[in-house]
């Protein structure tokens, strides 16, 4: 098995991890830490297929990476705060009972 | 056409004669008025009526005035109503026969009025009868000025309303009740006849004013022509018209065979009986002959005289043997209709009303008597159970004596000189004697009669203590007087009144003085005492004296040699011809004769209809309404179950796939993740794998 296989199989089961959680889990904040999970399966692919890649020299993965990461953040505090509202609102985060924007 | 034109075309019309509809009006204005006041006022009622009457009776008497100034008959008319192209006019007229009969209905009416104020005195409905007196007498009133046998129809029609509804006044008694739907229904019979004239005589005319300056169907012009005019029968159309306007006075006046209805209408209260079926509207009928005299011809005028006859005779016949005191006098009043038809039929207009004037006074007073004795012995009717009441009822037995002698034709009494000239003229008349020795024979029987009456009512011992009450009008607390008394003066003045009329009455148409005929007729009057010496008129009035000298010596023979002392004894002649008199006391069978012929007749026709109607034409009505209900279920079957469940289906299939699209959309985040995940799967399979096959 070469490094990059490896490291996508890692990622590959990172993501699968995040995406359980997400399905499964009642809380609003566990799902989104699964969400987080996801995406940093994501980040760990970038970082692979440009350190396995044609070009290493060139910092386009890690560049990448950082910018997700810092988008990643914004997004995680945007979905905490919307969280913390929900929760103010239901008096609940429980996504399975917050079902009032289905049509 | 110019009513105004009409109406003022001759310019110096007496007011008499403008205003000679008022007569009429006053007392139906006075019904119009009482009929809206509330049962509680009695005074203000009788006030109307009894105030209207006067008025009219002033009224009258100047039209008399007036006539006797101006004989020549006057009239007036004015369009009343269009249709097509034809004006039908109405008009009242004033000439002398007009102007007698106003006075006679004002002033006979007054008087029952007044009487009535006495009898009905303890009566609830007190408001009502006057409504309806009044309502009669306006009516009656109306027939006698109408210039139209149309308004004399319809005046004549409320007539017979009136009379049915006043022979009713006790409607909660079944026999009144009865009586009121009879004496509608046969006299309907009548009508029918009048009816049919007088839409034939309009055929004919093209008009049904009486006179009518030359073009009233009683002028010459229109009878000559209908007297040329044969029908399919070769019979002139004038005399099939007279017969058919006679069939609707055969009814109203009781003639045979129409008479059954009335004695049976004696069921009303006396005044009505007085009023109407004595003094005026059963005179009605022998008025509409006498008004459409013209129009008869001789054969129509023997049929008169023979019907008159015949009723003459055998009404007399029925009331010998009749125990009711009002059925007595009802059927006296047939008897005397019938001498009036046969005056009319032998004798001209002046005979036949003559004797109904001088008749309405005497009969209307023998009336009022009775419904004194009546009154006086608590209600009693039969006269079994009187007796001796001359004691008790001083005034209404020498009024009624006075009436009973006027009316067998006691010499120089009222219906001596009426009755006589009809039995002068029956035996002058060129057709046959019959009538006049049926006549003859009913003048006896009338004396008899009547004086069988007089000493059942006023002679002998006093019975009615022995008698039990019998089923009376009023509750029985207003019944307390126990033994006869007089009546209060309010009803024995208008008996003195009558009394007299029915005394010297008589003496305004005498042979030797005949103004009453030469008033009727416009002829010119003389006095002569020589009318008398005519061949044959002293000892045709010799006669007739001693026909009624034999009835009344009969009467005296029969019922008051001795005298009649219980109430149950067998009547004295009933006990010599005892099958003869059962017979004339169960009216000879007319009743019974007309319950199994023409009473069957109409049940029977009447259950035929009811099973047409019911089978044959309910059948076909109720096929046709079972074919459009079973067309109806069909429809609203097709439109439920296949318009409306195709629609249905769709939108239930609609609805369904709505909600399974909807439930994708169930707003939990969770879901919406597993469906991307899948896609994720199925994405990634594809990849994977789908390139290769």
């Amino acid at each position: 098995m070469n490094p990059l296989a490896a490291c996508l199989l890692v990622s590959a089961l990172l993501f699968a991890v995040g995406l359980a959680g997400a399905l499964t889990r009642r809380s609003a904040i566990l799902v989104l830490a699964g969400i987080e999970l996801m995406l940093n399966a994501a980040n760990l692919n970038f970082i692979a297929f440009w350190r396995f890649g044609t070009h290493p020299e060139a910092l386009t993965g890690i560049l990448f990476v950082i910018f997700a990461i810092a988008v990643a953040a914004a997004e995680a505090a945007v979905g905490l705060a919307l969280i913390l509202a929900i929760y103010r609102h239901a008096r609940t985060s429980d996504v399975s009972e917050i079902t009032e924007m289905k049509g | 056409m110019n009513y105004i034109r009409v109406f003022y075309e001759v310019p110096p019309l007496p007011w008499i004669l403008r205003y000679l509809w008022l007569i009429p009006a006053l007392p139906i204005f006075a019904a119009g008025i009482s009929a809206l006041l509330p049962k509680a006022k009695r005074r203000l009622s009788a006030t109307l009526a009894i105030g209207s009457m006067s008025g009219s009776l002033v009224l009258a008497i100047a039209a008399l005035v007036h006539a006797i100034a101006e004989p020549a008959r006057q009239v007036v008319n004015f369009p009343w109503m269009q249709f097509g192209a034809q004006w039908v006019s109405l008009g009242w007229l004033l000439d002398p026969l007009a102007a007698v009969m106003l006075v006679m209905v004002t002033f006979v009416g007054l008087l029952i009025f007044i009487y009535s104020l006495g009898y009905m005195a303890h009566d609830d409905n007190f408001t009502r009868f006057f409504c309806f007196l009044s309502l009669f007498a306006g009516a009656m009133l109306g027939v006698v000025i109408a210039n139209s046998l149309l308004l004399l129809f319809m005046c004549w029609e409320v007539v017979g309303l009136t009379s049915y509804l006043l022979i009713g006044f006790w409607f909660h008694r079944p026999a009144a009740a009865a009586a009121a739907v009879k004496a509608f229904i046969v006299t309907r019979v009548g009508d029918l006849g009048l009816l049919l004239g007088m839409v034939w005589l309009y055929a004919q005319t093209g008009t049904l004013l009486f006179y009518n300056n030359g073009a009233g169907c009683l002028e010459s012009s229109a009878v000559a022509a209908m007297g040329a005019h044969l029908t399919a029968a070769g019979m002139a159309v004038s005399t099939a018209i007279g017969l058919l306007i006679f069939c609707g006075a055969v009814g109203k006046s009781g003639q045979v065979p129409l008479h059954v209805w009335l004695p049976d209408a004696m069921e009303g209260p006396t005044p009505v009986s007085a009023l109407i079926h004595a003094a005026t509207m059963v005179a009605a009928g022998v008025y509409l002959m006498a008004r459409v005299y013209p129009l008869l011809d001789h054969t129509t005028l023997a049929v008169i005289a023979w019907v008159g006859a015949i009723t003459a005779f055998f009404a007399a016949c029925i009331a010998v043997a009749q125990n009711d005191i009002k059925r007595i006098l009802a059927y006296s009043t047939v008897s005397q209709l019938g001498y009036m038809m046969l005056g009319l039929g032998v004798g001209g207009v002046a005979v036949g009303i003559f004797h109904l004037i001088t008749h309405a006074f005497f009969k209307s007073l023998l009336f009022l008597g009775a419904g004194s004795v009546i009154h006086g012995c608590t209600e009693e009717q039969d006269i079994r159970n009187m007796g001796g009441l001359r004691r008790f009822m001083p005034v209404t037995f020498v009024t009624y004596a006075a009436a009973m002698l006027a009316l067998c034709g006691f010499p120089l009494f009222a219906g001596f000189w009426s009755k006589d000239a009809i039995l002068e003229h029956a035996h002058a008349w060129s057709l046959s004697l019959g009538p006049y020795y049926l006549g003859a024979i009913g003048a006896l029987l009338t004396a008899f009669y009547m004086t069988r009456q007089m000493y059942y009512v006023f002679f002998g011992p006093q019975r009615i203590a022995e008698a039990a009450p019998l089923e009376s009008p009023r509750p029985p607390e207003q019944c307390v007087i126990l033994h006869p008394h007089e009546s209060p003066s309010v009803m024995t003045i208008p008996l003195t009144i009558l009394a007299v009329f029915a005394v010297f009455l008589g003496f305004v148409g005498t042979p030797a003085w005949p103004w009453f005929q030469s008033f009727l007729s416009a002829t010119p009057l003389a006095f002569s005492m020589h009318a008398f010496m005519e061949p044959g008129l002293i000892a045709l009035m010799l006669y007739s004296s001693l026909l009624v000298f034999a009835g009344l010596l009969l009467g005296w023979w029969f019922y008051g040699r001795k005298p009649i002392t219980r109430a149950t004894d067998p009547d004295a002649l009933g006990r010599r011809i005892p099958v003869i008199f059962g017979a004339l006391a169960h009216r000879l069978y007319v009743d019974e004769f007309y319950k199994y012929t023409v009473l069957l007749l109409a049940r029977f026709v009447s259950a035929l209809s009811a099973f047409l109607d019911r089978w044959i034409f309910g059948g076909v009505v109720n096929l046709v309404s079972w074919i459009v209900t079973g067309l109806g279920w069909f429809d609203s079957g097709v439109d439920r179950f296949v318009v409306n469940g195709g629609f249905d289906l769709g939108c239930r299939e609609l609805s369904v796939g709505g909600r399974l699209v909807a439930s994708l959309q169930n707003g939990r985040v969770q879901t919406y993740l597993r469906v991307i995940a899948g896609a994720l799967v199925v994405f990634a399979a594809l990849l994977l794998w789908g390139h290769r096959g």
